[in-house]
């Protein structure tokens, strides 16, 4: 992967997971393409965003190649200017301090549910993931929730087996009736396009779809149909300069695949 | 759900003796008092940072059994407490041995094969219910968790807010028999000064009916009574204090020492290669096979010990 014309699945959902980062934000990430993503939009269009981290930490300055391999521990702490307790860091979210937020997935589901819990029953599951931490704390009171996960059939489901994160639940009205009046997903990236929700059923809506690709090659990657754009719109490959500064991010490869 | 009972709780800390004495005994006296078979174990820190490892290793050695484990994140130390019989349940948010190593076959096996449950909630969710425990009321309220299945799992109820008429879940206290926190610094009647992040530590300690206090440095009275301002946790909350350098290894500890990743690539390793059964070899090897924590560092070398000192430098700078 060193030519910049060629890049792997991950590079190119960590370029375009960055390029739908806004500048002057506050952006809760978990490591892993979330960070490096929050990292490459730092080096590009976004050199003002401050990233916070579950573990108890506020705008940390991340070393190249010092990439965390947890949100709390001291290379996501570097240089933060608030390491606060951890409940204190998702009181801040509830409040409404905190704007942005990037999660994956195992499952996402139409209406933007999130599984990170046990694929199969719960009680007896056939994988037992790591479970929420916090994303679904994330989920459930972030103002904007990215989803960034790779575009696989077995990831976008019609029904997530376990809803560790609430999207918009059944859709329509369904999230507000369940209680959950702040927040709300924003996008959905994937290194093939980028979705979002339609506004009356909240249905995920394919809204761009990567150059070189046809419509037809997203929707038979995912389990359900989701809605179509009228006007769906183009997006450009990996510039050389995104390749190249994602790589100087994390130049021993431990989260680029 | 079983019901919180708010009274008993309460009872159990206004019948504890909250006289300034001293309280520094040794790990193995420490934890054979306070740790029973059948116990509610929290651990403070966060998956590997401030992890107090000694005291894990001291549960293991003393192998008790049917312990129920609370934390926030969990990894390596589930393995080990699941792979030696001790652990039952685990009531935490996450649980996976941090992202390098994907996720953890030990808990897999045992949850998969229903040999041990995983009751999972949200991280603030693990965070409420230590602190409606520590703020002495039997629950508190949040939107987080609202329409997930974490929620349904758990049974968890809702109330009208009475002033706004919002809608929000009640988070159940929840009160672990006995905590275990590592500090940098504790005195000897039990005040634990932390430097770094606090993770869940304060809420854990208060939400506990017992706590055991290990921290790298026992420092006299006179040293708090010029730094009461850096105390996190009042001695009244703690029972045992022990000191115990390193206690936190192989995770990190905040100022002191970076985690020590290729011990936890050797123990991955052998998981890696035999699963349940390699988690297993290293606890004979490196915890059950030596009489204590300090022969468990002198087996890794000082040399390690060191490098993780410089290397939190390396990280920081």
């Amino acid at each position: 992967m060193s030519s910049s014309n060629q890049y792997s699945r991950s590079e190119l959902l960590a370029v375009l997971t960055a390029r739908a980062i806004e500048d002057r934000k506050t952006l809760f990430v978990g490591v892993g393409i979330p960070m490096l993503a929050a990292a490459l939009a730092q080096r590009l269009h976004a050199p003002n965003i401050v990233i916070v981290f579950e573990g108890g930490i506020i705008a940390p300055q991340i070393k190249p190649s010092y990439l965390p391999l947890s949100t709390n521990e001291v290379r996501a702490a570097r240089r933060a200017l608030v390491l606060p307790p951890i409940c204190d860091v998702f009181f801040y979210q509830q409040r409404g301090y905190i704007d942005f937020a990037i999660i994956g997935g195992a499952q996402v589901d139409m209406y933007g549910n999130v599984n990170t819990s046990v694929i199969g029953e719960y009680s007896s599951p056939k994988v037992r993931l790591p479970g929420s931490g916090g994303a679904n704390d994330i989920a459930s009171t972030c103002s904007n929730i990215i989803i960034s996960t790779l575009h696989e059939r077995r990831r976008f489901v019609k029904k997530v087996d376990f809803i560790t994160s609430p999207g918009y639940l059944s859709g329509n009205r369904s999230r507000e009736q369940a209680g959950l009046i702040f927040g709300k997903p924003f996008k959905v990236v994937t290194d093939m396009a980028v979705m979002s929700f339609d506004d009356e059923t909240k249905t995920m809506k394919v809204d761009a779809v990567l150059r070189g690709l046809n419509i037809e090659t997203v929707l038979s990657n995912m389990d359900f149909r989701p809605v179509i754009s009228k006007d769906v719109e183009t997006i450009e490959p990996p510039t050389e300069e995104e390749l190249m500064l994602l790589r100087q991010i994390d130049p021993d490869r431990l989260m680029l695949k | 759900m079983t019901l919180v009972d708010v009274k008993l709780n309460r009872r159990k800390i206004e019948e504890k003796d909250k006289s300034l004495r001293p309280k520094v005994m040794t790990l193995k006296e420490a934890v054979s008092r306070f740790v029973f078979d059948g116990a509610v174990v929290a651990l403070g820190g966060c998956l590997y940072s401030r992890t107090p490892m000694a005291a894990v290793h001291e549960v293991l050695r003393q192998g008790f059994k049917n312990l129920t484990l609370v934390r926030n994140l969990a990894g390596y130390e589930v393995d080990l407490l699941l792979a030696s019989g001790c652990l039952k349940k685990l009531v935490a948010s996450w649980c996976a041995p941090g992202y390098a190593w994907g996720m953890s076959k030990v808990l897999r096996h045992y949850v998969e094969n229903r040999l041990a449950e995983f009751e999972e909630w949200s991280h603030l969710g693990i965070g409420l219910r230590l602190t409606a425990a520590a703020m002495g009321i039997p629950s508190i309220p949040t939107f987080s968790m609202l329409g997930s299945d974490i929620e349904k799992n758990n049974g968890l109820k809702h109330v009208e807010c009475p002033y706004s008429g919002v809608k929000m879940l009640m988070v159940p206290a929840l009160y672990p028999d006995v905590a275990v926190i590592h500090g940098s610094r504790v005195d000897v009647y039990g005040n634990i000064q932390i430097d770094g992040y606090v993770h869940m530590d304060r809420e854990m300690a208060l939400a506990a009916g017992r706590v055991i206090a290990t921290a790298e440095e026992v420092v006299n009275e006179e040293f708090t009574r010029h730094s009461g301002d850096r105390t996190l946790i009042p001695y009244f909350c703690v029972d045992a204090v022990v000191e115990q350098p390193f206690g936190a290894y192989p995770s990190e500890c905040w100022n002191l020492y970076d985690t020590d990743f290729s011990h936890m690539n050797l123990y991955q390793k052998k998981v890696e290669e035999k699963g349940v059964e390699g988690a297993r070899e290293y606890i004979q090897e490196y915890i059950t096979g030596v009489d204590s924590f300090t022969q468990f560092l002198e087996k890794t070398g000082l040399e390690k010990l060191f490098k993780n000192r410089r290397s939190f430098r390396d990280v920081i700078e």
